[in-house]
């Protein structure tokens, strides 16, 4: 009952995090600043969900699959960001230099 | 509840795939794309299709999606084959896009004829009788014989194992047609290795191959009772070669590479051999005997896993090392 509610929770929080990032995806004035808001989602979001879906978890493997999946989320998101954003200040600054 | 969630995943897939076929560029389609592909499988989910909705996340979205972006940089390079200087005038400059002589009959009769096959099927479901006809009740109650616990193993493996062979020879004939259409030499910009590869990518390319091949191998041997699978299995395994390509830490592969060959061959090999044995041993073309029905089907799988692993690398990956180089 109590693992219920706090599972409750937790995903609700996290959801709140996908919603902000979403928002700041549509909102932000560039590219830049829409990663950092994404990159809220992915960190923090997910890792909330998963933090509500461990209580819930019947068996320590079922636990450890989750906390990998975070990890695993964390580590993508985290180096495609940071690839997108060097392409993004190469283009930038390749469009300076033209002008 | 579940209705709600249902329309709202319906809602989201018609919007992506309004949002992919309307856009302007053709990366942003392409992207669009990827994306329809992803909420896709999340439909396959809903619909209680796990291994479906794997194999539409690793192939349908991942592997499609990769080519499609390397053939549209491909592409947006050879439109500046030879580039424009800075200085040149825009009236001097070839016209970019659409060629504006092509009609729009083209897009006009596809999207008429999508949208005839989905009234069709979207019909034909709905007046299925209740209960629909299925075979899942057979292939439930037959599933012992074979050893396996997940129905769709053993229907893909065993009862409709004919179809599983002839997927994978047409697989290898999809690697033999690129072959022979990409046969020109490759300049080194053509192939997949990034020139200068970025930090991070490297960091990936180099912490995610053990775990990637430990869920590919995971994927595989779970598949045999829970959703899973050679296929699957298969196309996270070469999505790992492809990232250590990617990143220049695993060297292309080359052009006369017997042994690949023989990888890319063993899976369709295997299968024919196995069912070929299986006319003196239990009766007919592709029957398994019933007391090594689970270790020929693992063995099978094994051969298809590295075989599916292997094509679908060098599907994606384009252009190989010529011999010598």
């Amino acid at each position: 009952m109590l693992a219920d509610s706090l599972t409750m929770l937790l995903v609700l929080a996290g959801a709140v995090f996908f919603l902000a990032g979403a928002v700041g995806l549509a909102r932000f004035p560039d590219p830049l600043s829409r990663m950092h808001a994404l990159s809220k989602a992915d960190n923090l979001g997910l890792g909330l969900i998963v933090a509500g879906l461990l209580l819930q978890a019947p068996d320590w493997r079922t636990a450890l699959k989750l906390l990998g999946i975070w990890l695993l989320a964390q580590l993508s998101a985290a180096a495609v960001t940071q690839l997108v954003a060097q392409a993004v200040v190469r283009r930038s600054a390749r469009g300076a230099q033209t002008r | 509840m579940s209705l709600a969630l249902d329309s709202l995943l319906a809602l989201l897939l018609v919007t992506l795939a309004l949002r992919t076929v309307l856009a302007g560029a053709e990366l942003s389609a392409i992207i669009g794309f990827i994306s329809l592909g992803l909420v896709t499988a999340l439909a396959w989910v809903k619909l209680g299709s796990i291994d479906v909705a794997l194999t539409e996340a690793a192939i349908g979205s991942g592997a499609t999606g990769f080519l499609l972006l390397t053939t549209e940089a491909a592409l947006r390079r050879s439109r500046f084959v030879t580039a424009p200087r800075i200085d040149t005038p825009e009236s001097d400059l070839a016209p970019q896009g659409e060629d504006p002589g092509s009609p729009a009959a083209g897009p006009a009769l596809a999207a008429i004829t999508a949208g005839a096959v989905a009234v069709t099927v979207a019909v034909a479901l709905l007046t299925l009788p209740e209960p629909a006809p299925s075979l899942s009740a057979p292939v439930v109650a037959a599933l012992p014989t074979v050893g396996v616990g997940n129905p769709v193993t053993g229907v893909l493996l065993a009862f409709r194992s004919l179809d599983t062979l002839l997927e994978k020879v047409v697989l290898l004939l999809a690697l033999v047609g690129i072959w022979v259409i990409a046969a020109r030499p490759a300049r080194v910009a053509d192939t997949v290795a990034v020139p200068a590869p970025p930090g991070p990518l490297l960091l990936l390319a180099r912490v995610l191959p053990p775990v990637g091949t430990l869920v590919g191998l995971y994927l595989l041997w779970e598949g045999a009772d829970a959703p899973g699978g050679a296929f699957q299995g298969g196309a996270v395994l070469a999505s790992m070669w492809i990232l250590a390509m990617l990143a220049g830490l695993a060297p292309l592969p080359r052009r006369d590479d017997r042994r690949l060959r023989l990888v890319v061959v063993a899976g369709a090999g295997l299968f024919l051999a196995v069912g070929f044995a299986g006319v003196p041993l239990a009766g007919h073309f592709l029957a398994f005997p019933a007391t090594v029905a689970k270790p020929l089907i693992v063995a099978v799988e094994a051969a298809i896993t590295l075989s599916v692993a292997a094509t679908l690398a060098l599907l994606v990956a384009g252009q190989m090392r010529r011999p010598g180089a």
